[in-house]
């Protein structure tokens, strides 16, 4: 089946435009990065507005803090990797401590980075980000939805850390979906299982319930895009009816969104979880299909290891 | 001249500081933890700064400036108990809350939070980022047409920080010249003298080859202090001041020893330090 894939990151970039247009007080700071991560957009429209901080994340997270000090509403971006990596002291004791009122918009996260390789894919970032005290973390799956949680952001007090694909990715929503803060979204209903995605994995993981419907197990998928706060409720309801969880993230198994399940489950309704994601190891260089195939991420990996863990 | 502090003020001056001082040995003595060394290096540029140049206001919000105020980013935190005996006299707060400092539940965190202290426009402790801080105030009041100054205290052994080398950078760049920063130059830092540890050099050198006019002074000169900053308001670029300051100034056996730079006095000490500064 072939699908229309969007550019999440070109939307960012636009949305950027749309908001910095309604409010004077946005601006846009980037790591000599700007051309991967769109904020160029924002750059040609209001370059009094855009400041390209050079290769210095530190001091880019540090000056958003200072900005953020004055009223205005930064969005930081640059890879994921050296956003939440190289400068997360600098978000942890100068935004969040502060709780200011920057926005972490990274790309470039997970395996998906693809040929760059180890040193640019972020395996970490959501453990590194929601380990913080004041931080939102948000992982949309799509075009539409990476529009609506930076928009949602922009609106809403407080350091949020966004995590926008790299990849295209195809609309895994329909016309009706709304960004909401506190409620996960369940794609569709089943009985026998449940599976748990956000970001670039979700459609895998849809396409994965298909295949395992096929196979005759019902499996329910919920779409978790804010990964704090955590909505808690629509997990531990589904645990309830399947007694079953898979979670399927592209980042590590540990700290991500498969952790914060497990938290979840481990103190209001114990059920087996299995965590899918990179499996504490390093990435390496590749496509970044070849490598979702390889990490075992693509809906029919994810359907063999489920069917396999399930017998 | 203008830039100049008259006969009546040094004596005020003088007379506020060594207030200032004893606080922050009482301070640091009933917490029993505290840094010492580099507050009383910092007290008297941050005494004239306060109460000499700096457009601020102790009632915060409730003043219709208040927008318009000048920014204090304390880059060297741990200086904290004598940020917070300058704010206490200006009338931020009461000066007996001084004596909850580093206690359980106190507005007056070991080093600056503000979520709990008004008047503290940012937290700040882990170093070599107030000045990022710093460059952001100030690139977001010339955004807002804003003529205010940003001042940042930063210490000697923390632009071993190579986050503040991005910064000197980041405010060159920008030219950014309502940025008035000092380095609090006592030569000292936990593990001995900055020159030994690893050292910093020519700080003015290293500066001006970034971009930067600087000023070096004499930190515990009030004239000297007073007149760096009035002409550093007029500055063109970002400037830095290049205090030379003398670590635990004012209490004989702190000055010029590492040893306190972190470590608070016991009760004969106290005494004895009072004593000194009466």
């Amino acid at each position: 089946m072939v699908r229309e894939c969007k550019s999440v990151r070109s939307a960012y970039g636009k949305t950027l435009v749309e908001l910095g247009k309604i409010n004077p007080n946005i601006v846009v700071l980037d790591a000599d990065l700007s051309c991967s991560t769109q904020t160029q957009l924002f750059a040609k429209e209001f370059p009094e507005r855009f400041f390209d901080m050079g290769i210095a994340e530190q001091d880019m997270m540090t000056t958003a803090a200072g900005l953020a000090c004055t009223g205005k509403i930064p969005f930081v971006s640059t890879f994921a990797m050296f956003a939440t990596g190289r400068a997360w002291e600098q978000i942890r004791n100068t935004i969040c401590y502060s709780n200011l009122n920057v926005k972490i918009a990274a790309t470039h996260g997970g395996i998906t980075v693809g040929e760059d390789g180890a040193s640019h894919q972020s395996l970490e970032d959501i453990s590194l980000m929601r380990s913080i005290p004041n931080m939102t973390v948000i992982v949309p799956a799509d075009e539409k939805e990476t529009i609506e949680a930076v928009k949602y952001a922009a609106n809403h007090y407080g350091p949020f850390y966004i995590r926008i694909a790299r990849t295209n990715l195809p609309d895994v929503y329909d016309t009706s979906y709304k960004f909401n803060i506190s409620k996960a979204l369940i794609m569709q209903e089943g009985n026998d299982v449940t599976l748990i995605s956000n970001g670039e994995t979700l459609v895998e993981t849809l396409d994965c319930a298909k295949m395992l419907n096929d196979k005759g197990i019902s499996a329910e998928v919920i779409s978790i895009p804010v990964v704090k706060p955590i909505d808690k409720d629509t997990i531990i309801n589904s645990a309830k009816k399947t007694k079953r969880i898979f979670t399927v993230e592209n980042h590590s198994i540990i700290g991500g969104l498969g952790s914060s399940v497990c938290e979840v489950l481990s103190e209001n309704y114990p059920v087996p979880v299995t965590r899918i994601g990179i499996n504490d190891v390093f990435g390496q260089s590749g496509k970044a299909k070849e490598l979702m195939n390889y990490y075992g991420l693509t809906s029919q990996k994810l359907t063999e290891k489920i069917i396999g863990q399930l017998k | 001249m203008a830039n100049q502090l008259s006969a009546l003020d040094v004596e005020n001056l003088k007379s506020v500081s060594k207030k200032i001082r004893k606080e922050i040995l009482m301070m640091i003595h009933k917490a029993q933890s505290g840094h010492p060394g580099g507050s009383l290096s910092a007290v008297d540029i941050l005494t004239v700064l306060f109460t000499k140049c700096m457009k601020h206001y102790p009632e915060c919000e409730k003043n219709s400036d208040y927008k318009n105020r000048d920014r204090f980013v304390l880059s060297k935190g741990h200086a904290s108990a004598a940020l917070y005996a300058v704010m206490a006299h200006c009338g931020y707060f009461n000066e007996e809350e001084l004596l909850t400092f580093r206690q359980l539940g106190s507005k007056l965190q070991g080093h600056p939070c503000s979520n709990l202290l008004k008047g503290i426009e940012i937290s700040t402790g882990s170093l070599g980022q107030g000045l990022s801080i710093a460059c952001g105030m100030a690139l977001g009041l010339k955004l807002d047409k804003i003529n205010s100054k940003v001042y940042v205290f930063m210490g000697d052994g923390e632009i071993q920080e190579g986050s503040i080398w991005e910064a000197v950078m980041n405010a060159a760049h920008n030219n950014l010249n309502n940025i008035i920063a000092f380095v609090d130059r006592n030569k000292l830092q936990i593990d001995g003298s900055t020159e030994t540890v690893k050292s910093v050099g020519d700080i003015a050198v290293k500066f001006k080859a970034f971009g930067w006019n600087t000023i070096e002074i004499e930190g515990h000169n009030y004239n000297q202090i007073y007149e760096a900053i009035e002409n550093a308001k007029k500055s063109d670029k970002p400037i830095v001041i290049i205090a030379n300051t003398i670590k635990g100034k004012g209490v004989s056996f702190m000055e010029n020893n590492s040893g306190w730079h972190g470590k608070a006095p016991n009760d004969e000490q106290l005494k004895q330090a009072l004593e000194e500064l009466k």
